[in-house]
């Protein structure tokens, strides 16, 4: 949380990109008798492996990580950093699982290089919470029940937060517009689209059948 | 409580299961209406909301364990091809490989009813499995399958029922291309003799498409040893049918196997048996000593694990001037794909309307696809599109008006088992949707507006089993706070079974609902059916309130050794146990548990048996109001009004939520869902997401639902039907008759594309 305040002097990153090469050199010429420490060692093994250092920040907290450059955010999301609640579904842009947003914008993180969201703000669902306090986004999906087998679920929460984001008061037409792209196979829908006009302040409690 | 052990004779999807089930001896009183309930049947939020919409709730997918390593399958591209050779070399030397496994390998383990082994030399359809990889990550497992040299020689082969029924035509297996070589056949009376009483006869000719169930969540199984006991996570919707297959595959107990569901991304039937996947993953686990998660990526899923067969049906119907129905004939044919499964869709004709003479032949043909598997209402969504339509010709031809027609020939008892029903509110349901939707607005001629775009209504019936039965069983764990556990291995699909469990057992011991803990999707619990049929909650809801109503004998019994009184004199009420005789002599839950010595009570329930000589029936009905362009051919559904007997709603925010996803799936199937498959390649085209198309919210039309039952008062003693199913299975008929209200034009074939649409009109 304190990076962006005191940005460190010494950035591995910058380290890194720097004498990578000589590292490798030295490395390679004379293993046995290297002076590089441990550390060093594994980090250059993964340079040597096409690994690149990535700076992510997701839910306000920064990460640093060594990825392969094809991985793609969805992946590093949930297989590194463990935030499963986002979902690969198609895997390829189809359906809106894996939603997550990108500087308060709504984008597919299948689709997405996780090297191109360096330094940029990353929020996913489990970024929605407050301690264990639901978003009063997710508390709409709760009361009305915009959900089924849930695997969409997050998915859906985000994008109506996009669209919540941009415009607090949008149309119905406008939240079907913005929820078009996420696919819910239970349909669900006519709760999805109560859920997130309630999230917008549009339907009051004893409406929740 | 006493039980006794019976002979149970269930409906689970297609088919009648007998088997041995516990049951108790003594029935519960059914309960009385729902408002004179107090948590039963009041929109009770979801308990397993907040893992959903925290991101939380750990599906399948999401499972991750320490040196776990990835599967994936490599599969044939051919529709029908001998699998000559396989080099993996290359392959396995790729570094993070860990393990191949294909027929080289791998022991002979029988599959599609042996018809096939796990890993077969004859690969009857593109997507047969020919080899699984598994490494250190997804990607190298990925990469693998490019490395495998595989020499296919590539046979003839048939993509259609009409082409495989040809005698000339290749052979699926060797045995012939038609399932037990002749069709499934029905005979009720005398057609011929019905035909010849008949004022009018009317022939059709109906044809409907593969759609595939595409859950979100892949296909996918997770599976870890300790030592000679294995553990599953599976996606699965019939945890106990998993174990066993994968015990009877792996010839060891089924004791040892344990599978474990939590949350699941929907299955809609695709996932009511075990995957090849589940027992590689199996297999390769045991030799590799690590965990191994297997997933099928989306195309797969277009592939390789089940779909909605097609059909092709031909319908007659003799009926008088009056309206009455004298006999009814239907001969179906549906390709399964390239094994064994049923794609018989004649029930709904055989039952819905009262009719003496009744024949059908009920063909399922395989042909080098994708095998099909049960998908919501497996044959009944097809089979009611084409019984709808043709019953809506016959009453124009004779005059009468469609809702009149049906009423004129309204079944009040089974037709094929020749018993009654428990309930049967079909009629209320015909009235109350005939009033939502304004029926009398229809065009009494139809096509005769002169608009642009035409309005059009239309209806069609339902019936699905739905009664549920034994053997299902609960356990129940009341702790010493009054909380309570209930474990039971029964499935949520996003149905909401954890909640209604949670409600079931609240109601009985009258505490709130977040006093129950709900632990259900493990083998190690007590035995619930799995989750399809819709049979769940007409299954397992008694089964708990068994367990609960013990509970409260249990706690009146400890409440009276504790206090010194009678039993008789006792009586128990939200959470205290108190003396009828003298108001100030009473006890908490709490007090009761703490003065026994393990702190605890338990209890074990078990589901009650069926009715002996009933038929135990979901009814319903849905009206759509269409609107369809004449320059574009578009359709577009206004409103669907939906009218059911279901028995006793035990939650209308869950109950209402899964009726809305039948229509909208219902409307996927009627307008433009479609698994295409290239004939002249017999490769499937429709891979993903973008050509397979499914609603969006955007094709969501407007609902309005009516539930028309208190409660069936002789199924069970909670008296809920099983309503899944019921929700999807008449909308493709809906819409289909709404849209010839609009035009005039009979479209009888799905979806009702655009072309079709146009075509009809102007050609």
């Amino acid at each position: 949380m304190n990076d962006k305040s005191s940005p460190r002097k010494f950035s591995r990153r910058k380290f890194v990109q720097g004498v990578s090469t000589t590292i490798i050199g030295s490395y390679v010429l004379t293993p046995g008798v290297s002076k590089i420490s441990e550390k060093l060692e594994a980090e250059t093994k993964e340079i040597a492996s096409g690994k690149k250092p990535l700076n992510l920040i997701v839910n306000k907290v920064r990460y640093e990580l060594m990825i392969s450059p094809e991985t793609t955010l969805a992946e590093v999301l949930r297989n590194e950093l463990k935030l499963t609640g986002t979902k690969l579904i198609c895997n390829h842009g189809e359906c809106g699982g894996c939603t997550v947003l990108l500087n308060g914008e709504a984008i597919y993180s299948c689709q997405m290089l996780a090297l191109d969201a360096g330094e940029k703000e990353v929020t996913t669902i489990e970024g929605l919470l407050t301690g264990e306090e639901l978003h009063p986004i997710q508390k709409a999906f709760v009361e009305h029940d915009g959900l089924q087998c849930g695997y969409c679920t997050p998915g859906q929460i985000i994008a109506a937060q996009a669209i919540l984001l941009k415009n607090s008061q949008p149309s119905k037409e406008e939240i079907l517009t913005g929820m078009s792209g996420n696919l819910c196979r239970c349909a669900a829908y006519p709760n999805i689209l109560k859920s997130v006009l309630a999230a917008a302040g549009y339907l009051t409690e004893g409406t929740n059948r | 409580m006493a039980v006794k052990i019976i002979k149970s004779k269930n409906f689970v999807e297609t088919d009648f299961v007998e088997s041995l089930a516990e049951v108790p001896v003594e029935e519960y009183k059914p309960w009385p209406e729902n408002d004179k309930l107090k948590i039963v049947g009041k929109p009770v939020s979801r308990i397993d909301a907040y893992e959903k919409v925290s991101g939380t709730a750990s599906y399948t997918t999401d499972k991750f364990l320490p040196n776990m390593v990835y599967g994936k399958i490599l599969r044939s591209p051919h529709p029908n091809a001998i699998l000559k050779n396989l080099n993996t070399e290359k392959a396995e030397k790729l570094e993070g490989v860990l393990k191949i496994l294909s027929f080289k390998n791998c022991p002979e383990i029988s599959w599609y009813y042996d018809t096939s082994l796990l890993f077969d030399k004859n690969l009857r359809y593109q997507g047969d499995e020919v080899a699984c990889v598994a490494a250190i990550s997804e990607r190298i497992a990925l990469e693998a399958l490019k490395l495998i040299e595989v020499e296919y020689e590539t046979l003839p082969f048939v993509t259609t029922a009409s082409e495989a029924m040809m005698s000339e035509s290749p052979k699926v297996h060797g045995w012939g291309n038609i399932l037990d070589g002749k069709p499934d056949t029905y005979v009720r009376g005398d057609v011929e003799k019905g035909f010849n009483e008949a004022d009018q006869i009317i022939e059709e000719e109906f044809n409907t498409q593969v759609v595939v169930h595409n859950p979100t969540e892949v296909h996918c199984s997770l599976a870890n040893w300790d030592d000679d006991k294995l553990t599953i996570w599976d996606s699965t919707q019939a945890i106990f049918s998993v174990r066993d297959t994968v015990a009877a595959s792996l010839k060891i107990p089924s004791s040892k196997v344990r599978v474990i569901k939590k949350f699941m991304g929907g299955g809609f039937g695709s996932k009511l048996e075990a995957g090849k996947h589940t027992i590689m993953a199996a297999l390769i686990s045991r030799d590799i000593g690590k965990p191994v998660f297997i997933s099928v990526d989306r195309k797969e899923m277009n592939l390789a694990v089940g779909n909605r067969p097609d059909s092709n049906q031909k319908l007659k119907i003799g009926v008088k001037k009056d309206g009455t129905i004298t006999a009814l004939s239907h001969i179906s044919y549906g390709s399964v794909g390239a094994y064994p499964d049923s794609a018989g869709c004649s029930w709904p004709l055989k039952t819905i309307y009262l009719c003496p003479n009744v024949k059908t032949e009920e063909y399922s043909v395989l042909t080098n696809s994708g095998r099909s598997r049960a998908m919501r209402a497996p044959g009944h969504v097809q089979g009611t599109f084409a019984l709808e339509a043709i019953i809506d010709d016959a009453a124009e031809k004779i005059g009468m008006d469609p809702l009149e027609f049906r009423l004129k020939n309204y079944a009040e008892t089974d037709q094929v088992f020749n018993v009654p029903y428990t309930s049967k509110k079909l009629k209320d349901a015909y009235l109350k949707g005939a009033e939502i939707i304004r029926w009398k607005r229809r065009n009494k001629t139809p096509g005769s507006q002169n608009s642009e775009v035409k309005n059009g209504i239309g209806m069609a019936t339902q019936i699905w089993w739905g009664g549920g039965g034994p053997p299902a069983y609960a356990a129940l764990k009341l702790n010493r706070d009054s909380s309570i556990n209930v474990f039971a291995g029964s499935q949520d699909l996003g149905t909401g079974t954890y909640t209604f469990i949670a409600q079931v057992a609240a109601e009985v011991l009258e505490i709130p609902v977040e006093k129950i803990k709900v632990d259900i999707g493990d083998t190690d619990f007590p035995y619930c059916p799995l989750s399809g049929g819709s049979m769940t909650a007409p299954s397992v809801a008694p089964a708990i309130r068994d367990a609960a109503e013990q509970m409260k004998g249990k706690l009146i019994s400890a409440a009276a050794a504790i206090l010194n009184l009678p039993e008789e004199e006792l009586m128990y009420s939200q959470g205290l146990v108190s003396s009828i005789k003298e108001k100030d002599k009473k006890i908490s839950i709490t007090e009761i548990v703490s003065k026994t010595r393990n702190r605890e009570l338990i209890t074990n329930g078990a589901r009650e048996k069926n009715p002996d000589g009933y038929a135990t029936n979901s009814f319903g009905v849905q009206f759509a109001d269409v609107s369809v362009d004449t320059l574009t051919g578009k359709v577009k559904v206004n409103k669907i009004a939906a009218a059911y007997d279901i028995g006793r709603t035990l939650n209308p925010k869950t109950l209402y939520n899964q009726i809305h996803g039948g229509i909208i799936q219902g409307l996927g199937y009627a307008l433009f869902e479609e698994r295409l498959l290239d004939r002249k390649t017999g490769k499937v085209l429709t891979t993903n997401l973008h050509s397979y198309k499914i609603p969006t919210i955007k094709d969501a039309p407007e609902i309005e639902i009516a539930i028309v039952s208190q409660f069936d008062p002789l199924n069970s003693s909670i008296g809920v039907k099983g309503v899944g199913e019921p929700a999807i299975i008449p909308t493709a008929a809906a819409i289909g008759n709404a849209v010839y209200n609009a035009i005039g034009k009979r479209i009888r074939s799905l979806p009702i594309t655009p072309d079709k649409i146009i075509k009809a009109l102007y050609s």
